[in-house]
């Protein structure tokens, strides 16, 4: 398939993070048309693109932007969401380091459209160059009316502040976002109320993801049919469609990990073939992540479903995530890579909730002790019953952080389940390992 | 008023409630570590998950189908709620197993063993073994914590009712959790250590063993412990408290929640402040005659609640005599000796005479003593006590930096006014004496050499006289003094009437709101001391025994001022004056 790269057109162009060179090939043109918009204008073309968040729960942005309520008093606020932390993960990254005022330009359209009065970057404390290049355009955009009072002669105005982050995997959740954002440890909020309606500083609140925000430039700048014109429409009434380019991390055990534009939809076997030089050293994919660490495991037999919003799903995962594939390769142990898996959770479990507090450290604790040859089969049933209790019943956490935790765990186990239990007998053997009373 | 279901009982609930509290109506237990309605709602420990439906005007029921926690929902009406479904009893299952993972299951030496929501909720809803084949994590103890508190950490289940209540209630923020996911712990800032005045709360509020009070620590299981419910005496605010004790001692104060008084907390003042009833200063028994040995020192020795003998230099001839009596009550021989005593100064000129009413006295102590001594003559003087005030009212939460919090935001008030009852006898004053007599009137009759004699009531737990205003009595020919305590007073005092403390008295107390509550007995006190009330029933020669509830009667019917509190007032207590201060925390 053909497709021009729109978000990253200009990644590796020289000086690209210039806003010299950013305006040279027709940057800000969409804020000026946006500007020239009624803001309930641009929330209906952002609506009508179909436009759903790039950030892991895929929900729609325009309508995200109407939960704010209506003929506010006071501030609203805009959180941008560059707490990039789900492993296998790097399209903000890229898209900050290399062009960040298609970026901003988003952040003040969508400012503009929610009415927001400030705007809060938050990126994570690792992604110092983001931070640098985001803090030399702003600095830009301040110095020519990009931002500020009175923006481009609207009469609008937004001030942009970067935020660093300490480094957790928690703050990319929107409200533990909010509550770092605002000092505080880390911890989830409970829902009701949403941030819409109490946010930051217990104010109405936005919290958008980055690659949206670039989308958001190119709908303003395109127009909405553009948007529309890529991906894979609804299949049915419930569904929204997935629409529009999406930026696709490739990384694991293929020859050319990197990052692709598409749209929305390709499968995984396209996108390991025709994207990333196939799976390396002449080996097959055992195992593929379809969008960070999280949203669980495809298999082999996998390798056809299409990665647009719906397709994991339908193949058992949790969704398409962050859109970040790992390529596992035959060579691997599933047992390895779920221990990996979930002493990452176990380690970054912000410890708010008892289920995935206890049951992500228990089940790390678990996977070790098979990885040290001292496991028996019971224990698959145990991590079984602890990956059911603590993300797949629902309700159980306040967050989505235990169904990530829990999906790994629930397909690792339903689909490379002779593994494991070749893993166990063998090593049992192998160990002379025997534990009293058990079968 | 909504309806709701819980487990198809149908059930009338107020506004603000949530599905916990609505459950508590229909008498469902839900379970729940996090939530304390006095704080805020967190929903983090999971426990408390329930199956939620609303039921719909054609009567079908729909279901979401994910489980809630009934501690963040709302008791809205038609609200369908289902505690015991196959679902949520394994929610419930997994949670505790969860939260036992890493619990030492210490309980053989845990203080907490008894009244451990880990305990019943397991026995309830848990499942009697753990599928753990790991090694649990191991934490360390901070026995540091708190001058009064001290953290068991390896039993925590991080509910943070603690932290909540050091930000929220107490305003001091001391606690914090530290670390993340399994490794979290509750924690101080290094040395800073939980030692606000409210400290002790996060103990009654853990539901666990991890916060445990010093003061307690290992003294007794409470099981064997025996409750009653009386009111704090350390200030006017009059907190609500549970009166833990065990073979007449004292073990513990626990708040007793009442809306109508303090709320849900008490002060460390009056949870730890309780340790004079079990003095080495206390007057074990009556005495008529002054002093041979000069000596600020104790007569004698209590100490659970048995006799001990006085430190030898210090033996009057009193002491003698009644130690001679030691098989026989001194009491109606003393009391006979007191009423000679009143009448003699009386006879020679009822203004010579006045009568001080403390107020750590009860309603009914107070009025059966003023009525006594009206009836010897109306013209001798009843004036007030010592009102001790130590400081300013003391208001919580307190802000980042100690600020009281702003009008209307009070959440706990310490109050500098250190005496349970001042309201409540001055209103027994007004009515026998007209007007509340000050004690600065009796001094300046002190003074000016206008007294021969004196009856005055003790009760205060400290001193409450300093050295150059003692020496005035020095003139009196007769101080007969109501005490519990050794003190310079019942040094000087011609008859000390050796008296009881709250524990082992009953009666009412009108807080700063105007809050009418009662004590109760909770121990019996030495042998040859006298509750105070019963000793005022003997002494104005009284038929039968003293019974502060028809005491009580016979006050509302003379005094309308208590007219309200006739009889039996409740747990709660009876709001009987409406204060200029009002309700308020």
């Amino acid at each position: 398939m053909n497709f021009e790269p729109v978000l990253l057109r200009r990644w590796g162009k020289p000086n690209s993070q210039s806003l010299e060179t950013y305006r040279a090939d027709g940057g800000y043109t969409a804020l000026q048309k946006a500007l020239a918009m009624e803001p309930p204008r641009v929330i209906e073309a952002v609506q009508k693109s179909g436009l759903r968040g790039r950030g892991g729960a895929g929900f729609s942005t325009g309508l995200k932007w109407t939960f704010l309520p209506k003929d506010v008093q006071g501030p609203i606020y805009l959180c941008i969401n560059g707490d990039e932390s789900e492993p296998g993960t790097f399209n903000n990254r890229v898209l900050l380091e290399e062009d960040p005022h298609q970026v901003l330009e988003g952040i003040v359209i969508s400012g503009y459209a929610t009415k927001s009065t400030t705007a809060y970057l938050y990126l994570r404390y690792e992604y110092g160059d983001c931070y640098r290049a985001c803090e030399k355009a702003i600095q830009e955009m301040y110095a020519n009316n990009l931002l500020g009072k009175n923006i481009l002669g609207s009469g609008y105005s937004l001030d942009i502040y970067l935020h660093r982050g300490a480094c957790a995997y928690i703050c990319g959740e929107e409200t533990g976002l909010i509550e770092s954002l605002e000092g505080k440890r880390a911890w989830p909020r409970i829902k009701p109320p949403f941030p819409a309606i109490e946010g930051a500083f217990r104010r109405p609140t936005v919290v958008n993801n980055i690659e949206t925000m670039a989308c958001v430039t190119q709908i303003l700048d395109r127009g909405p049919e553009w948007f529309q014109s890529l991906g894979i429409p609804s299949e049915h009434p419930k569904d929204p469609g997935s629409y529009g380019p999406k930026l696709y991390c490739i990384s694991g055990h293929v020859n050319k990990p990197g990052l692709v534009e598409l749209p929305l939809g390709i499968t995984a076997r396209e996108l390991i073939d025709q994207h990333a030089g196939g799976v390396w050293k002449g080996r097959t994919a055992k195992a593929v992540v379809p969008g960070g660490i999280s949203m669980g495991f495809l298999s082999a037999d996998e390798l056809d479903t299409k990665l647009d919003f719906v397709g994991p799903g339908k193949a058992g995962c949790l969704g398409l995530g962050t859109a970040a594939v790992i390529v596992i390769d035959d060579q691997t142990s599933m047992v390895d890579v779920l221990y990996n898996t979930c002493r990452f959770f176990a380690h970054e479990s912000c410890g708010q909730c008892t289920p995935c507090r206890e049951g992500t450290a228990w089940s790390a604790k678990i996977l070790a002790r098979i990885r040290a040859g001292q496991g028996t089969l019971k224990d698959l049933d145990t991590l079984t019953d602890i990956s059911n209790s603590i993300g797949i019943m629902p309700g159980t956490t306040i967050c989505g952080l235990a169904d990530g935790a829990a999906w790994p765990i629930k397909n690792a186990l339903k689909k490379f389940r002779p593994e494991f239990e070749e893993y166990i007998t063998s090593g049992r053997r192998s160990q002379s390992f025997e534990v009293a009373g058990s079968h | 008023m909504s309806t709701v279901f819980i487990n198809d009982i149908e059930i009338e609930v107020g506004p603000k409630e949530n599905l916990v509290q609505a459950a508590e109506r229909a008498g469902v237990e839900i379970p729940h570590y996090c939530w304390h309605h006095d704080l805020s709602v967190v929903a983090s420990c999971r426990m408390c998950l329930v199956e939620v439906g609303e039921k719909k005007p054609d009567g079908t029921i729909a279901m979401i189908p994910k489980l809630v926690p009934a501690c963040q929902t709302p008791a809205k009406p038609n609200t369908v709620v289902l505690t015991n479904s196959e679902r949520v009893k394994k929610a419930q299952a997994q949670t505790l197993e969860f939260l036992l993972l890493n619990h030492p299951l210490d309980c053989s030496i845990c203080d907490q063993a008894g009244e451990c929501y880990l305990q019943d909720y397991t026995y309830k809803f848990g499942n009697a073994h753990s599928r753990l084949n790991e090694p649990k994590v191991q934490r360390v103890d901070k026995y540091h914590i708190g001058e009064q508190i001290a953290l068991f950490t390896d039993r925590c289940v991080m509910c943070t009712r603690c932290v909540r209540f050091t930000r929220e209630i107490s305003g001091t923020s001391e606690l914090q959790v530290t670390n993340r996911g399994s490794m979290e712990e509750i924690d101080i800032f290094p040395g800073e250590p939980c030692n606000n005045k409210l400290a002790g709360n996060v103990v009654d509020l853990c539901p666990v063993g991890a916060l445990c009070s010093k003061d307690f620590l290992y003294k007794k299981r409470v099981w064997w412990l025996k409750t009653q419910n009386s009111v704090c005496q350390g200030c006017s605010t009059g907190c609500s408290i549970h009166v833990d004790q065990e073979d007449n001692r004292l073990y513990r104060l626990r708040p007793r929640e009442n809306e109508l008084a303090q709320g849900s907390f008490m002060c460390d003042e009056g949870r730890f402040g309780w340790k004079y009833v079990e003095s080495e200063s206390r007057l074990f028994g009556p005495r008529v005659g002054k002093l041979q040995v000069a000596s600020q020192h104790h007569v004698a020795h209590v100490g659970n609640g048995s006799h001990a003998s006085g430190n030898g230099t210090m033996v009057s001839h009193a002491q003698v005599a009644l130690n001679e009596l030691a098989t026989v009550d001194p009491w109606p021989k003393v009391l006979d000796e007191t009423r000679q005593a009143i009448k003699s100064v009386v006879d020679s000129g009822a203004d010579r005479f006045a009568v001080v009413l403390s107020p750590m006295m009860f309603c009914e102590e107070a009025f059966i003593l003023a009525k006594y001594i009206k009836s010897v003559n109306k013209r001798v003087m009843l004036a007030l006590g010592v009102v001790p005030l130590v400081g300013e009212d003391d208001v919580y939460p307190k802000g980042p930096k100690g600020e009281p919090p702003a009008a209307g935001k009070a959440k706990f008030t310490i109050r500098a006014e250190k005496c349970p009852n001042r309201l409540g006898v001055e209103a027994v004053l007004k009515h026998f004496q007209g007007e509340v007599l000050r004690f600065e009137t009796i001094a300046d009759r002190l003074n000016t050499n206008k007294l021969d004699g004196m009856y005055l009531v003790g009760g205060y737990p400290d001193a409450w006289l300093d050295e150059s205003m003692l020496s005035k009595f020095d003139g009196l020919s007769t101080l007969i003094v109501q005490d519990f305590l050794n003190s310079p007073l019942t040094d000087r005092a011609t008859i000390v009437l050796a008296s009881a403390t709250f524990a082992e008295r009953q009666g009412t107390v009108v807080n700063h709101a105007g809050l009418a509550q009662e004590v109760q007995q909770s121990i019996r006190g030495a042998t040859d001391v006298r509750q105070d009330g019963r000793l005022l029933f003997e002494l104005s020669q009284r038929q039968g025994m003293y019974n502060a509830a028809s005491i009580r009667t016979e006050m509302a019917k003379e005094i309308p001022a208590f007219s309200a509190i006739a009889g039996e007032i409740g747990e709660l207590g009876i709001q009987l004056f409406n204060t200029v201060e009002g309700k308020s925390a």
